[in-house]
């Protein structure tokens, strides 16, 4: 099998990388080998993985060795759960500094090193939006060729979620960088599944998977476990298992996408009568005292 | 005013005159707010000694005079040695006037390069737009048979995705689909130019061998008998290109120099100009795939290359800047080896004068100590032929050496006594240089235009040796490659020796008893 080369991309704080390391260790059950690459100076893509607060990343290792040419794989990189391997590439502290630059720097190096090799699946888990061009590193031709997309039925999820397309759509018709779908990671919004449906519709992709809340993610996470190892035989394990299933089946699936304005987006929260109709003498007032 | 219309003083004279010397004495004293002149003597004295020799070791976060250039001059070097090919620079305007400028000033000849030009909307907005029309106008106004790509800081620190934009550059109609656009990634704030030069040349191979980036099918190898050569970053390329090409020739070998600047840098007054001349056909670019062999004149310039090389299934050999008898020897019974050959007598004559010609000289140079400073390859090959002489060298640096090479030179001075007393510096630079000077001694130093301050600091006499050279003309004219560039070097070595020899002992009366006419 040819090496997969994924990518889940979403708003901050949506749960990215929570989802992503208990899909990929789902995967990982399956017998995939794989290596996760953490594109978040926060590093906190492999924690899950390998139980630890954060790993030592590339870009804090560079800084101290001198430079990124000083470093080996084997400093780099850690072996966590069901061998899967981690990378961290790091990045500043906020406010200083180019986080965009520490992605390329550090995919450049995974890529010269031979990190790829004798793997199924490389992973990379982004950061917010694709910000600038340093996160869109991932969607280059020969990187990432599915993206999925980990959102809510919170508006400003939504809004992500299609500013990420836009970024992916930049790069697809150079490129072979595909959207494989949405992943729902459920807020408990209004009508949400609806939502999700029909904003992957709108942007020609499909929601390949809802997955529903569940404290026992919580849980595991205070361990710093997925779920799948915390509580295998949950029923919040099997959803991952069905989501890892479905994105390994996914392979070849992924449609350029075509994202849509940000009125269309507001049409779209109006069609499900999330918003009404949007009255402008209202915009801009607080809600009345009862 | 200083100056009369009818006797222009220059430079030498004008700032000699009583009006600058009384001018910029009293600026001094007015507004410059001095040290005492002993201060300043007892700090330079200082500087000389063990201690802050220790003390400049010890510097981390400040580098002063670092004896590199970065990645872009090394994309350029490499793209004008092929075929109407114009260097084109992703980033601001500045870095290219720097290369052209470095480049000429070495050369004396015009570099052409063109950049995207970008500015801050540029830098927020992405250098897409310049790049649509950066290649746009390049190919209408400069009519090259192929553009290479490289970048800069700026478009490396802002994410810039040349793959991306060259194929939409080429959907916007910028220049035609099959127009050859290589691309290398040089961001100039890793590595050095022989990175750039390496990044580049690879981009370029790639190009032609594995598909022009997915818009064609890849090549198919076809061994053929023939020899690829790869001279590296060289500021010597002019008469080292032109002395392997007769060594080839004379050996009757069939060979493909990947990147020949030799005739770029080097066009005739004849009233024509001409923005592109001689380089490696785009056809032999491509065809060099089928070559039986591939030689690397510089292994540290070609670290991604030659892998990249081996991998589509030829056989490889680098050298590290060879220079002397048995640097050639090495290189020219490779050649023959790969080519299939016999190394004809003429050659072999060639060796013999360079060895008589050694063995004639050969009391002037043995014992003498040599710092030397340059690139990787070229610090490798000066310090071997310096020991082959019977010199000593003491101190090796190169700034973009690492710990790979140093080991390497370190094995080097284990070869013989004459490396007894070496030690190599990897990643120091010229304050560090400065330091070793005052310390370690040695009789000569080698290095490009920039030793002349060393020279002028340490009073240790300057062997111009490496690139730039800016201050003396046409050294690159003469090979260092082959016999008879060891010939040269050797020349150079000596005739440094000799003035020096005369210019210490030229005292009438008290040191002429040596100012001999015979040495």
């Amino acid at each position: 099998m040819s090496l997969r080369q994924i990518a889940f991309y979403g708003k901050g704080g949506i749960g990215k990388s929570t989802t992503s390391q208990n899909t990929l260790a789902a995967l990982a059950d399956l017998g995939q080998r794989i290596l996760i690459v953490g594109c978040d100076p926060k590093a906190d893509s492999t924690r899950l993985m390998l139980h630890a607060k954060a790993q030592d990343t590339i870009l804090s290792l560079a800084a101290e060795a001198g430079s990124v040419e000083d470093l080996e794989l084997e400093d780099v990189m850690k072996i966590g759960y069901k061998d899967i391997r981690c990378v961290e590439s790091g990045g500043p502290e906020p406010g200083v500094g180019c986080a965009g630059r520490g992605v390329i720097t550090s995919i450049n190096f995974l890529e010269e090193e031979g990190a790829y090799d004798d793997i199924d699946y490389v992973s990379y888990d982004v950061l917010g939006d694709v910000v600038c061009g340093g996160f869109a590193m991932p969607i280059r031709e020969n990187k990432a060729q599915e993206i999925y997309i980990v959102m809510s039925g919170e508006m400003m999820a939504m809004y992500a979620a299609n500013n990420i397309s836009k970024g992916i759509l930049k790069y697809a018709n150079s490129g072979g960088v595909r959207l494989g779908g949405l992943i729902c990671n459920e807020r408990q919004t209004d009508k949400e599944l609806e939502l999700a449906e029909s904003l992957a519709s709108k942007l020609g992709t499909s929601l390949i998977h809802f997955v529903p809340r569940d404290n026992i993610v919580q849980h595991a996470e205070l361990r710093r476990m997925t779920v799948i190892e915390y509580a295998p035989e949950s029923n919040q394990a099997a959803e991952y298992r069905q989501l890892a299933e479905k994105i390994h089946n996914n392979s070849g699936n992924g449609i350029i996408p075509t994202p849509i304005t940000m009125d269309e987006l507001e049409d779209l929260l109006m069609e499900h009568g999330i918003m009404s109709a949007v009255d402008e003498s209202q915009v801009g007032k607080a809600a009345e005292v009862a | 005013m200083p100056q009369d219309a009818n006797q222009v003083k220059d430079h030498f004279e004008l700032f000699r005159g009583e009006e600058y010397t009384d001018m910029l004495a009293k600026k001094k004293a007015e507004f410059e707010n001095p040290h005492p002149a002993e201060e300043v003597a007892k700090v330079r004295e200082w500087a000389k000694t063990e201690e802050y020799k220790d003390l400049n070791f010890s510097r981390e976060a400040l580098t002063i005079n670092p004896a590199k250039a970065c990645q872009p001059l090394g994309a350029v070097f490499a793209a004008v040695g092929f075929e109407s090919t114009l260097p084109f620079v992703h980033g601001s305007q500045g870095c290219v006037a720097y290369y052209r400028s470095h480049f000429s000033r070495h050369f004396k000849e015009p570099t052409s390069c063109v950049s995207s030009s970008m500015t801050e909307d540029a830098a927020v907005f992405g250098g897409l737009n310049n790049m649509v029309d950066g290649l746009a106008n390049a190919y209408n106004m400069y009519k090259p048979k192929m553009i290479a790509v490289s970048t800069t800081c700026m478009a490396e620190v802002i994410g810039d995705d040349l793959n991306a934009y060259i194929k939409t550059a080429k959907e916007k109609e910028s220049l035609p689909q099959e127009f050859d656009v290589p691309f290398a990634h040089t961001p100039a704030f890793v590595g050095s130019h022989i990175t750039g030069y390496d990044n580049a040349m690879k981009g370029i191979l790639e190009h032609f061998w594995d598909g022009k980036a997915n818009t064609v099918d890849k090549m198919v190898r076809e061994p053929n008998g023939k020899i690829n050569f790869l001279g590296g970053f060289d500021g010597y390329a002019v008469g080292n290109l032109r002395e392997v090409k007769r060594i080839f020739d004379m050996m009757k070998i069939e060979y493909t120099i990947l990147g020949d600047q030799s005739d770029v840098w080097d066009t005739p007054t004849d009233g024509e100009f001409r923005m592109y001349d001689g380089g490696t056909t785009l056809e032999d670019a491509a065809n060099a795939l089928h070559a039986k062999a591939t030689i690397s004149m510089q292994q540290y310039c070609t670290e991604k290359t030659l892998p990249f090389i081996a991998n589509h299934g030829q056989e490889t050999a680098a050298f590290n800047h060879p220079i002397g008898v048995e640097a050639t020897d090495s290189f020219i019974m490779e050649v023959a080896r790969l080519a299939g050959v016999e190394i004809p007598d003429e050659l072999a004559k060639e060796r013999g004068r360079l060895v008589d010609a050694i063995a004639d000289s050969n009391a002037h140079i043995h014992g003498k100590k040599f710092a030397i400073y340059g690139d990787p390859d070229l610090a490798y090959g000066l310090a071997k032929f310096v020991m082959e002489l019977g010199g000593e060298p003491v101190v090796v640096l190169a700034t973009n050496g690492g710990k790979a090479w140093a080991a390497k030179m370190q094995e080097l001075f284990d070869s013989s006594p004459f490396g007894a007393n070496c030690k190599a510096y990897p990643g120091k630079d010229l304050w560090h240089m400065r330091s070793l000077l005052f310390t370690e001694k040695p009789d000569f130093l080698i290095g490009n235009t920039y030793g002349k301050y060393l020279e002028r600091d340490t009073g240790v006499p300057l062997i111009r040796i490496g690139f730039p050279i800016f201050d003396r003309h046409h050294k690159h004219r003469y090979p260092v490659w082959g016999y008879q560039g060891g010939l040269n070097v050797l020349v150079t070595i000596l005739d440094r020796i000799f003035e020096h020899m005369d210019a210490t002992t030229n005292v009438p009366s008290k040191t002429d008893y040596s100012y001999d006419i015979i040495r």
